[in-house]
């Protein structure tokens, strides 16, 4: 029983948001709201936590998408995010390489596995 | 009657500890199956830091090539070409949602008039399509992952309950209607004995009332014959 089709979206600096956009993922909806947000030196952590927020509300994204140092900022947020959809994926970065340890998901899982072990 | 709800409370005891076996069993299937994605994860994720690492290297080569081009990407986005759908899984009862990546329309950027660089950019987008296959790949597992995480917990908290609480309960209601069972046949037991005894008294009693009373009448221990009685005594007005 397939659903109707969900959008990735995308929380990343400049040079991860254009390589996904040619990956194809890009689209703005009826309200020419995009599904991604570029990231830059002087984007405030409200805005990002805002987005972050509004992403999760919209009903036709499916996973999001987001640096990890970026994911770092609104950490707590995501922390927060229970459901498993949208599936929230933190992926690195050119100048920051993925860290396993800092993965909101990883990190749930290793107090699991350590209660259950 | 309290036999009866014996019969039906070891019944109960023995719906509840197969429930309990049961929901273990549950619990076991999809603790393993919950180690299986997580190791999945960690493996696709590892993957995907080199993936990802390629990708950005083919892009800054693609900058190289044809110049800074991000502007032009970002601001010529109009639909999606790759999108997800959700589908449904299932490990132990539990039902999974997994994603599932499909194409929708043609390439947007097609004319991206990019005349320098072009090879480079087809190789970054393969790249990038690459990627997001991945991608997709690893937000199902995840998704499983947190379904998986939830479902294992309530699981174990209801054999838990069954457990520490009812099985407990009918324990206690069985051996208190046993309890019963066992103090109402002992009274029972008693009673009879006692009727028995009452009775037992009673028989030795009357016998010997009858034994002393035939001695007073005399060695006479005959019945009187009503034919052969000349007087009949008045029984009226004596």
């Amino acid at each position: 029983m397939a659903g109707r089709g969900k959008l990735i979206a995308v929380i990343g600096d400049e040079d991860t948001c254009t390589g996904f956009l040619l990956g194809g993922i890009g689209e703005l909806n009826k309200n020419r709201k995009p599904n991604f947000l570029v990231v830059e030196k002087d984007t405030s952590i409200t805005e990002i936590e805002e987005t972050f927020k509004s992403f999760l509300a919209r009903n036709d994204i499916g996973i999001i998408l987001i640096n990890q140092f970026i994911a770092e900022m609104i950490r707590h947020a995501i922390d927060a995010h229970m459901q498993s959809i949208p599936a929230v994926l933190e992926i690195p970065s050119k100048e920051h390489p993925y860290d396993a340890s800092k993965d909101s998901i990883l990190r749930r899982a290793k107090d699991e596995f350590e209660s259950v072990v | 009657k309290h036999s009866e709800d014996s019969t039906i409370m070891k019944a109960r005891l023995k719906g509840a500890q197969t429930g309990r076996n049961l929901l273990k069993k549950k619990a076991d299937a999809l603790s393993m199956r919950f180690r299986q994605i997580l190791r999945k994860i960690i493996e696709t994720k590892t993957k995907m830091g080199e993936v990802m690492r390629e990708a950005a290297f083919s892009l800054a080569e693609a900058k190289f090539a044809a110049g800074d081009f991000s502007t032009t990407i970002i601001q010529n986005v109009n639909k999606a070409q790759v999108k997800v759908r959700a589908k449904k899984d299932n490990v132990a009862g539990v039902t999974l949602p997994v994603f599932e990546h499909y194409q929708e329309g043609g390439d947007s950027y097609e004319l991206t008039g990019l005349a320098r660089g072009g090879e480079q950019l087809s190789r970054l987008k393969r790249n990038y399509a690459r990627a997001v296959e991945l991608l997709v790949e690893l937000a199902s597992l995840q998704t499983s992952f947190v379904t998986l995480d939830e479902a294992i917990k309530i699981t174990n908290r209801r054999v838990n309950a069954i457990e520490h609480v009812i099985i407990p309960r009918i324990d206690r209601t069985l051996t208190y209607i046993i309890t019963e069972l066992d103090e109402r046949e002992r009274e029972e037991f008693y009673r009879l004995k006692k009727i028995q005894e009452k009775k037992k008294q009673l028989r030795a009693r009357t016998e010997l009332e009858i034994a002393e009373r035939l001695a007073k009448l005399g060695p006479i221990a005959e019945p009187v014959n009503m034919l052969t009685e000349e007087a009949d005594e008045d029984l009226l007005f004596e």
